[in-house]
């Protein structure tokens, strides 16, 4: 359940970015999660909802925007889409693929009071 | 910031300044009042929720480097036989290699049994509890490193760090000439037993090595793969069991390269010792 330690680090990007630049809650915040970041998005949700009272998220709209991954594939020697580390190539259904984007987990942007 | 006066007054209008007392209506974000219309605003962010994380773990990377300490974050679910694996290597590093010192910083939710085992081969050991955490994380191993003899024994030689970083030493720096390190040191991370979140999680090893034992299933390459897709190094461990048990090591291995086409297999037993030459000559960077 690292999605705890996950939702504590966005509470701490939140607040480092009111320090710099106060306000006094978030409304929205849109958080974008990529496909190969090991991140369960509802474990994700339950985590921030726990933590949100009493801070400056309490109350807020969270969307997270799921992104694809990236892999490079070394059959058709291009760069593929792909949503698990499982996945085959989706034009020549080869494996092994070595992914390249879509690991991260980034705070996008917030709307704020 | 206010368009009248440049005061940096925040949030909703109507503001005091503080010096004059005048009513600023437009400081806020819209930089206008009108009735109805909320001053709510958008900060651009695009931060990595993990990027403070990976700040201390590039810290501790540099700090590693400065002592000559090559890391390693070792990962694997609970029971694959770590500790066992741990000990039988710092015995074995301790006859093949005396120079190089061992220091092991262990990661478990609760006791310290396995700094006490590893302790008893006489290597210095610092337990980390996480309590309910599910995984060791960049700052929990600065702090148990800068405990650890191979951090303060590097500096009471006197040495000089070769880059900036800040850490809460506990001793006085005896900065005498500058020099390289001369003994190359190894600290073995032994990670919370868990297949998922430690993965996530940058220590600032050079590298992650995960175990498997074979008395669990060749599918978990599959069936946890973002670990497997982290590590540089799978060592397949108790395979002096393999004569009892139904499991397909090329098939495992092939599972492992499915996820991750670059990494390294070695088949190990701490009971026998098989095994462990090459696994040495890995972490001593030594191999062919």
């Amino acid at each position: 359940m690292h999605e705890i330690s996950l939702a504590g680090g966005i509470l701490q990007v939140v607040e480092q970015a009111c320090a710099r630049d106060p306000f006094e809650r978030v409304t929205h915040l849109r958080l974008q999660a990529g496909a190969l970041a090991g991140v369960e998005l509802s474990a994700l949700r339950f985590a921030l909802d726990s933590l949100a009272p009493g801070t400056l998220l309490e109350g807020a709209q969270i969307d997270i925007d799921e992104l694809a991954g990236r892999a490079w594939c070394m059959h058709c020697s291009t760069s593929v889409p792909i949503f698990s580390r499982l996945d085959l190539c989706p034009l020549c259904e080869g494996a092994p693929l070595q992914p390249t984007g879509g690991t991260d987990l980034k705070v996008v942007d917030m709307r704020v009071v | 910031m206010c368009v009248v006066c440049g005061c940096s007054s925040p949030l909703v209008a109507p503001q005091v300044h503080p010096h004059t007392g005048d009513l600023h209506f437009g400081a806020g974000a819209a930089r206008v009042s009108v009735p109805g219309l909320s001053q709510e605003r958008t900060i651009q962010m695009e931060v990595d929720v993990l990027g403070a994380n990976k700040a201390v773990a590039q810290q501790n990377r540099a700090h590693f480097a400065s002592h000559g300490v090559s890391a390693f974050n070792l990962v694997s679910s609970p029971g694959s036989g770590k500790t066992t694996l741990l000990c039988a290597s710092i015995v074995a590093l301790r006859k093949r290699a005396p120079d190089v010192p061992v220091a092991v910083i262990e990661g478990d939710q609760q006791t310290s049994f396995d700094a006490c085992r590893i302790r008893a081969t006489g290597a210095p050991a610092i337990q980390v509890n996480t309590g309910k955490g599910c995984h060791l994380d960049a700052p929990m191993v600065a702090r148990a490193f800068a405990q650890l003899d191979l951090h303060a024994g590097a500096h009471a030689e006197g040495h000089s760090h070769g880059n900036d970083h800040s850490h809460a030493h506990t001793h006085e720096h005896t900065h005498a000439p500058v020099h390289e390190p001369s003994a190359r040191a190894i600290l073995f991370i032994e990670n919370v037993g868990n297949l998922v979140c430690p993965a996530m999680w940058d220590l600032g090893e050079e590298a992650k090595v995960v175990i498997l034992s074979v008395t669990e299933g060749e599918d978990k390459p599959l069936k946890y793969p973002d670990m497997f897709a982290a590590a540089s190094l799978m060592l397949l461990n108790k395979v002096d069991l393999l004569p009892h048990l139904r499991f397909d090591v090329v098939k495992c291995i092939d599972n492992a390269r499915r996820v991750n086409p670059g990494i390294r297999v070695l088949l190990v037993s701490a009971e026998t010792g098989q095994g462990m030459d090459a696994w040495l000559d890995w972490v001593l960077g030594v191999e062919a």
